[in-house]
């Protein structure tokens, strides 16, 4: 059971991984999620489901390493078997035919869940410009994929390597300035100080936008309250409710804040692994 | 063998105490606190029971568990025969023997409690189940008779697994949808290791898989699979999916980082063994002082859950008297011995926090107690002007669960009534006619022995509608 079927590393810190679970991929829909754990003693993390194939029974996931439970991930071949995968979670995102330009962004590791979502845009008639960015040419990810899931597409990285030099939110200011009336709807995902930037963009130009909030969860069913977030001013569970959200009304601060409720204990785990892959490395 | 005693010997013994684990040295510890009964023990509890006929603590057993019967096995040192007797009808003693409310249940129906000395009944029945555990005998087989009718079960916690239990044990085909990764609901999730240890869950629920009845875990119905799949692909479905939404007081402060709800804490600490962090990767905060808002049984298991994982200071604060508090009087016992701090006829009215976002205190008036209010409980009323702070850097809101929409959303022609919880009468069965329910999601936040009664009854009801109809 949820077998890695195939494995790639697509940069230093970026992989992807094919996962046998066909039941997940059956219910699959843009937006949505799955909570995984690699191990008996892993905790539950959870992804966007980056791509899925009902009739072939995986679920594709993008993830970039950035602690202990990502990095075990990682280190995981083909062949092994995941302790558990869940999903699809979450509500799917809002598509439809707009009868117009919808925009898309996508942030570093971001790219991977907007994928999703453009292609179902573009599938339904929609004209979709998307941009994704990232802080350097080897963390954009996926450019075929968004290319063929959109009608023009547009790269920003922060230091120039590739594309335009600057932020995803340089150009979608452009394009709002340019054809506001003509853009029906806006998706932007990544860090939440680039969704955060995004909104303050969008609301500029008194456009609404989507953003998926990535809070820290544990069981993505509504149980437990881990993951909640002010929108609006009320208190909404991101794993049911969301996880996209109108970001006009998001209390982003609240959010990154609430983000790094764990980082002592998350560096502590971090160096126990890596203490621990490097005695295994020694040993022979 | 026992010698047999007679009536008016009887009613002079005293029930044998439990021993427990030391509270200094179990607040170090994420190990049982009762630590059972010897054979002894057990024996000379059993020796007091009068045999009653008809037997009124039976009566008071949703699980209709054979009491005397089982009883007077153990009397004769036949353990096993205790514990066939037990298994009849009671898929789980050993977390029934520990976690039921007895004093409500069939030790408040003993006749012997007019006495004020009920037979300890679940820790009989916790001896009995122990007793297979350690020697790892099971009773459990497949069937022989296979009815060619499949039933699936949403859920496995107690109603689940209860119902799971008796259907397969008539020749039905069962499968379990779970969303978690564990089997078990709130006994692996919820209700802490020092109460009730997960490997006897763990097998408690392996023999009811020995029965044939396959368990699919990591599985969402309403979100993997909706209710309406389910009941096109089985011939009935029973919705025993818990109350498992967190409440919270809706107070300004309430999403800093160490607020939790007692969900999340208990499920990071239980399902998820924070408490062996880094080991266990997931983590959880607690720091010097914790304090859990709540007066029941899950304020009680998070603030001893809060002690052991190292706060110096465990506070209970709950609006209403000692009298009023919803725990059973044993928990609060244990609570007490192991340095608890109990704030009572204190409400929180606002969670403060620092410029990192982080809980540094709660801040509470003092209440003092009303008229009697519809529930005969004296209301509680805010003293004016009492405002006072106390530090915190760990606060756990467990002031209940309500009804979680996932899985009434994908069931068409279910109805549930207006907080969301399912309709159905007395034998578990809804406003649609292949789908039973049963346990919290019926009746909100209630027991686990109540909900193994629903599910057996689910069982029962479903076997007669399946077996009429050909
Ligand atoms: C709905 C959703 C979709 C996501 N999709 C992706 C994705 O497609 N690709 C990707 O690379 N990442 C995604 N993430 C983030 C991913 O879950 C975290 O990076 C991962 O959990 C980090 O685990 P770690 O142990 O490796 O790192 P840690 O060192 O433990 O944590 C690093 C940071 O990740 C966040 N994090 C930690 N634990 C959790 C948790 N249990 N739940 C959520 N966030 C956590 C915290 O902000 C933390 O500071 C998503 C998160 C959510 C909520
Ligand atoms: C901390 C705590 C301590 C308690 N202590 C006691 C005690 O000492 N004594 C006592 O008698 N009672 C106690 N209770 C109450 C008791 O545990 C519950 O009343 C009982 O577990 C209810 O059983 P249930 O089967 O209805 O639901 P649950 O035990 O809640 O099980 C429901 C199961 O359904 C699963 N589920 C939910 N949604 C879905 C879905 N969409 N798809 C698939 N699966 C799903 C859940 O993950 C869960 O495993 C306590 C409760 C808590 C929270
Ligand atoms: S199952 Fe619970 S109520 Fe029934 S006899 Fe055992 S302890 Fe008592
Ligand atoms: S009511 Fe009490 S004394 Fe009588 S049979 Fe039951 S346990 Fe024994
Ligand atoms: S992660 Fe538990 S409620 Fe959302
Ligand atoms: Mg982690």
């Amino acid at each position: 059971m949820y077998k890695i079927l195939k494995k790639q590393k697509w940069s230093d810190t970026i992989f992807s991984n094919w996962i046998e679970a066909p039941f997940v991929a059956k219910a699959a829909q843009p937006g949505q999620f799955i909570i995984l754990i690699t191990s008996q003693s892993g905790e539950r993390i959870p992804l966007t489901i980056a791509d899925s194939n009902a009739k072939e029974g995986w679920v594709q996931i993008v993830y970039q390493v950035v602690g202990a439970s990502t990095l075990e991930l990682s280190l995981m071949n083909e062949g092994e078997n995941l302790y558990a995968f869940v999903g699809p979670l979450g509500v799917p995102s809002e598509i439809e035919n707009f009868g117009g330009k919808v925009l898309i962004i996508g942030g570093g590791i971001g790219i991977a869940p907007i994928y999703p979502v453009a292609k179902k845009l573009k599938e339904l008639g929609n004209y979709v410009i998307s941009i994704i960015g990232a802080r350097t040419k080897d963390l954009i990810i996926m450019e075929d994929k968004m290319k063929e899931a959109s009608n023009e597409l547009l790269i920003a990285t922060d230091d120039g390597t590739y594309g335009q030099k600057g932020f995803v939110t340089n150009i979608m200011d452009d394009i709002l300035k340019k054809e506001s009336e003509a853009i029906k709807d806006i998706w932007a995902v990544g860090p939440p100080i680039m969704m955060k930037m995004c909104t303050r963009v969008a609301n500029e130009h008194n456009k609404q936008i989507w953003v998926s909030l990535n809070s820290i969860m544990v069981d993505g069913t509504g149980m437990c309250g881990a993951c909640r977030v002010s929108v609006g001013g009320k208190t909404k569970f991101a794993c049911v409710d969301g996880p996209e959200f109108r970001g006009n009304l998001v209390n982003f601060e609240e959010m990154i804040l609430r983000q790094r409720q764990y980082c002592d204990q998350e560096r502590e785990a971090l160096m126990l692994l890596e203490e621990k892959i490097r005695r295994q490395a020694s040993n022979g | 063998m026992a010698e047999k005693l007679k009536p008016a010997e009887k009613l002079k013994k005293d029930r044998v105490p439990m021993r427990n684990q030391e509270p200094l040295e179990r607040v170090q510890n994420f190990l049982e606190v009762p630590l059972g009964y010897s054979l002894e023990e057990a024996i000379q509890e059993a020796q007091r029971c009068l045999q009653c006929n008809p037997p009124y603590c039976v009566a008071g057993c949703p699980a209709d568990v054979r009491i005397p019967q089982f009883v007077e096995k153990l009397i004769a040192e036949d353990i096993k025969g205790a514990f066939l007797e037990i298994k009849q009808t009671n898929a789980l003693p050993a977390v029934c023997g520990r976690v039921c409310p007895q004093e409500e249940q069939c030790e408040g129906a003993c006749i012997m409690n007019k006495k004020g000395k009920p037979i300890a009944i679940g820790r009989l029945e916790r001896y009995v189940a122990d007793w297979a555990k350690q020697l790892d005998y099971s009773d459990a087989k497949k069937p022989s008779t296979k009815l060619n009718k499949k039933v699936a079960i949403v859920g496995s916690g107690p109603a689940g697994l209860a119902c799971a239990s008796d259907l397969a044990k008539l020749g039905y085909d069962v499968t379990v949808y779970e969303a978690l990764h564990k089997a078990g609901g709130v006994l692996v999730y919820g209700i802490p290791e020092f109460r009730l240890p997960k490997a006897i869950v763990g097998y408690e629920v392996d023999q009811i898989k020995e029965l044939g009845v396959e368990i699919n875990l990591n599985y969402v119905i309403g979100l993997t699979k909706s209710v309406d799949e389910l009941m096109q692909e089985y011939d009935a479905v029973f919705l025993a999916n818990g109350a498992g939404a967190p409440s919270f007081l809706k107070i300004p402060g309430e999403n800093l980082n160490g607020v939790y709800s007692a969900s999340e804490f208990l499920t990071r600490s239980n399902l998820m063994k924070a408490y062996e962090f880094p080991n266990y990767a997931t983590p959880i905060r607690v720091d010097q002082k914790a304090v859990v808002v709540g007066g029941g049984n899950v304020a009680m298991d998070a603030v001893r859950t809060a002690k052991r994982l190292g706060a110096k200071e465990a506070t209970i604060v709950y609006r209403r008297g000692r009298k009023e508090m919803p725990a059973r009087a044993e928990e609060i016992g244990h609570a007490e011995e192991e340095g608890i701090k109990f704030e009572l006829l204190t409400n929180p009215v606002k969670i403060l926090g620092d410029e990192y976002g982080n809980v540094v205190g709660i801040e509470c008036v003092r209440m003092e107690l009303g008229e009697p209010d519809e529930s005969g409980r004296r209301r509680p009323q805010v003293v004016e002007g009492s405002n006072f702070v106390i530090d915190a850097d760990t606060v756990i809101i467990a002031i209940g669960q309500s009804a979680n929409p996932i899985v009434a959303r994908s069931a068409t022609g279910v109805e549930t009534n207006k907080w969301g919880y399912f309709v159905a009468d007395e034998n578990g069965k809804t406003t649609h006619p292949k789908v039973w329910a049963g346990g919290d999601i019926v009746t909100g936040a209630a027991t686990v022995i109540l909900a193994v009664g629903a599910g057996k009854k689910a069982a029962k009801s479903i076997h007669e509608t399946l077996s009429n109809k050909q």
